[in-house]
């Protein structure tokens, strides 16, 4: 091994198990709250609004500055597609983590480009279903509906972005050959990660979409 | 034997550099714990200053000493310092300076993360602290319940100190947990078992549960009341279909295991105390594990004990009654073994046993009210009464403050090299004792008579005078003995160094090392075989440890400073901070969006730049 940082992750720890990999597993446990927190807002809110637009059902709400039936909001079968884009990525991270394993810098480049362009199709498919919103009469501050909802997704969706400007520094890391074998664990690391906003999503697209 | 953990390529290091700014790029746990424990110290005072002059203008009937606009900022400011400038970091001293000693480790996991801690700490104190200056004060309680907070009954921007200055403090407990969480988890020396760890480790450890566990709660409930008070939200206000008392759940599931987080650490103080000053190992240290994981644990299912007066029905009362008198059985088991542990003990009678015990006395009697409370048909008597100032003040005051002095006392030569005074130590204990009783006791009284918390005065008719003018005459007792130890600091600063490795006889590895200890701590670390690694040396020495001489150091090599972690924390106060100006000026996303490059900025830096 070349420089002492990467000497030093090899320092022997009391559970053999690196400190950043035991540092970012007690993050998730706490973000486990978070969203637990944000979650359970929802739920306790879930019907409570007074006025529209609603997620599920045609109700009262105010477009262009009068009340007007408006339709239900949601569109499934576009969020169940970026569902899927992100379910893949938790499956693309993985495929690049084997390679960067390996020492194969192919295999780590071509799936963790691919796993930060379906995280960028995530964002990209969460800011069009919030202007595709807004436009249908559904603000911020609407009614309960909107708030929990705008907060928990947006809380997820920030996440997301945070994750993608992560897998992004270290895929511009391993395409410089910044990133060899040795330094595997730092996109393990990251990967946890990814794969804990993915199973976050995972319990918010049935408790937001599918749940009438 | 000892086992020698120096096996990295040489490098060398000059002795501890000094100046400013060796401070403000320190990545050193110990120096990170005395900056905790300064400028936690100097909220302490504040806090302090705000509770006498709280009493003295309750001392008589119908005072206007100060307005009752102030008496509120008074009483929410005082209770947010304390809680969360002066007991939390308190115990982060603590914490910082210990921990890795106790366990045998170089520092702790990730130090600059550390300073990272400590600096977003200062920044979100002196937020708050700033909203003194402007006259714009917090002052709707450091529960902060909606809809009192909301715009329409507070429209200043005091409320919006107090809920960005908690989501800063929040962001630097949640950083500090993790760290200490793996730090316990991952640099215990060769040998130590999570059942051999010293117990005030054991304590911290759980505290650092509950904070991970706590704080999130508390942040997404910041993040709804600083929606609806900004930007149009109804998360806690009826008109909009939101429900205030969604708030007082969010709130309570933090603020109850929030009370755990600043007991447990003075738990585990005591736990080193007692035992060195009984000349005896702890009695039944592993039910002592135990009790304080299955408090951490109950802490989880009791917040509505806070809430009997919103009217849950029975079955909710029920349950939270029952769950928190089921507290009161493990916490009855960590008295017992104190005094167990005293019991027959060959008592050595230095200022930390005083305090010490003292905090064991007390504790009691909070603990005692506490059970009162967890019946809802008496809760209701007494909520929103001095009963409950009372009953807080014993456990807080009582247990933490008490448990944190002992524990001043007893590593202060540790930290410093200097040997506090034992007299001026004991009559510190005295005044601080009788002025603390003098002062909350009596509030038990008044509270059952019926005199309402937060309330800034109070006709002559009720017959309330008598009681307020004895408390705030304890109190300025208590504020005088704060004197009596400042004054035994000072003093200890202005002699030479006189501690040896080890006064008190510990039984614990940070009293093996020079005092105070070398930048890397330990030379070699000792086998662990017990949880009294320290005696079981001098048992096998046959007698006292020769003192241990400076080692070198050569060969060790330490985390190098950086200056990444204060600039990353400014960036933190940036973000969070700019939402002050929302109402100020339109373009107040400037100061966000300049935050967040300043923040982003310094995570790359901080990222790649070398840590070793």
């Amino acid at each position: 091994m070349s420089d002492a940082a990467a000497h030093v992750m090899d320092h022997p720890t009391s559970t053999g198990i690196d400190s950043k990999k035991v540092a970012i597993w007690t993050l998730i446990g706490s973000e486990c709250l978070l969203f637990a927190s944000l979650i359970s807002t929802y739920l306790v809110y879930k019907g409570k609004s007074l006025v529209g637009p609603l997620p599920h059902a045609e109700s009262q709400c105010m477009l262009h500055g009068k009340m007007q039936t408006c339709e239900p909001m949601f569109e499934i079968p576009l969020v169940t597609f970026g569902t899927a884009v992100l379910l893949f990525s938790s499956f693309f991270v993985v495929l690049a983590l084997y390679g960067a394993q390996k020492g194969n810098r192919k295999m780590l480049v071509g799936w963790l480009s691919m796993t930060v362009l379906c995280g960028l199709f995530f964002i990209g498919m969460q800011v069009y279903e919030f202007t595709h919103f807004y436009h249908k009469g559904m603000g911020y501050g609407t009614n309960l509906f909107s708030s929990t909802f705008y907060t928990l997704t947006g809380f997820h969706g920030s996440h997301v972005t945070v994750g993608v400007i992560w897998l992004s520094t270290l895929l511009y890391r391993g395409i410089k050959g910044k990133l060899p074998q040795e330094k595997a664990l730092n996109l393990e690391i990251a990967a946890l990660y990814w794969h804990f906003v993915d199973v976050v999503w995972i319990v918010i697209f049935p408790v937001v979409y599918l749940m009438r | 034997m000892a086992t020698s953990v120096l096996d990295h390529a040489p490098a060398t290091h000059a002795k501890a550099p000094t100046g400013i700014w060796s401070w403000i790029t320190t990545v050193d746990h110990k120096r990170i714990g005395i900056l905790y424990g300064a400028t936690a110290f100097l909220f302490f005072l504040i806090g302090g200053l705000e509770a006498l002059f709280m009493r003295i203008q309750l001392m008589k009937p119908d005072n206007h000493f100060v307005s009752a606009e102030m008496f509120n900022a008074l009483f929410t400011m005082h209770g947010t310092t304390m809680i969360f400038l002066g007991v939390m970091p308190l115990s982060a001293m603590f914490f910082n300076y210990f921990i890795p000693l106790q366990i045998g480790a170089r520092d702790v996991a990730f130090p600059r993360l550390n300073a990272f801690s400590y600096w977003v700490f200062l920044l979100g104190g002196l937020f708050i602290n700033f909203s003194w200056l402007i006259n714009a004060a917090p002052n709707t309680g450091w529960f902060g319940y909606a809809n009192l907070t909301e715009n329409q009954y507070s429209p200043g921007i005091n409320t919006d100190f107090w809920v960005l200055g908690l989501q800063i403090l929040g962001v630097a407990s949640i950083a500090a947990a993790i760290n200490f969480f793996v730090t316990i988890v991952n640099l215990r020396a060769p040998g130590m078992k999570m059942l051999r760890m010293p117990m005030f480790t054991w304590m911290s450890f759980i505290t650092q549960i509950l904070l991970l566990l706590a704080f999130p709660v508390i942040t997404i409930a910041l993040v709804f009341l600083m929606m609806d008070r900004h930007f149009g939200t109804h998360f806690f206000l009826p008109e909009g279909g939101g429900d205030p008392v969604l708030w007082q759940h969010l709130f309570w599931i933090f603020g109850h295991p929030e009370v755990y987080i600043l007991i447990l650490p003075a738990f585990g103080i005591v736990s080193e105390v007692l035992p060195v000053f009984s000349r005896k190992p702890l009695f039944g240290y592993t039910a002592m594990v135990f009790s304080g994981a299955f408090i951490a644990f109950l802490g989880f299912g009791v917040w509505s004990h806070h809430m009997f007066s919103t009217g849950m029905g029975p079955f909710a009362d029920s349950f939270f009654a029952l769950s928190t008198m089921l507290i009161a059985v493990p916490t009855g088991v960590k008295i017992f073994n104190w005094i167990g542990t005293l019991w027959g003990g060959s008592l050595q009678m230095k200022t930390p046993l005083y305090f010490a015990v003292g905090m064991v006395a007390m504790f009691i009697v909070g603990g005692l009210s506490g059970v009162m409370h967890s019946s809802p048909p008496a809760d209701l008597q007494q909520t929103d009464t001095y009963f409950v100032v009372a009953h807080f003040h014993y456990v807080l005051f009582g247990g933490s403050i008490f448990g944190l002095t002992a524990g001043a006392y007893y590593w202060f030569p540790k930290m410093f090299g200097r040997m506090l005074d034992e007299t001026i130590g004991k009559v510190h204990f005295w005044l601080m004792f009788i002025g603390f009783n003098v002062t909350f006791f009596p509030m038990h009284f008044l509270g059952l008579n019926g005199m309402p918390r937060r309330v800034y005065t109070y006709p002559a008719e009720l017959n309330f005078e008598f009681w307020n003018r004895i408390q705030t005459w304890g109190s300025l007792l208590l504020g005088f003995s704060m004197l009596v130890f400042i004054y035994n600091i000072w003093k200890a600063a202005r002699k030479p160094a006189d501690a040896p490795a080890d006064p008190w006889r510990g039984a614990t590895l940070e009293w093996l090392i020079p005092s105070p200890p070398q930048e890397f701590n330990f030379g070699t670390v000792p086998p662990v075989g017990s949880s009294t690694p320290a005696w079981d040396l001098r048992r096998a020495n046959g007698g006292p440890l020769p003192e241990p001489k400076p080692e070198s150091g050569a060969g060790i090599h330490m985390p190098r400073p950086s200056y990444w972690p204060a600039v990353t924390a400014i960036g933190v106060l940036g973000v969070i901070g700019s939402i002050l100006f929302t109402h100020a000026f339109h373009q107040w996303y400037f100061i966000t969006i300049t935050g967040a490059a300043i923040l982003i900025y310094g995570i790359y830096r901080w990222a790649f730049e070398p840590a070793f």
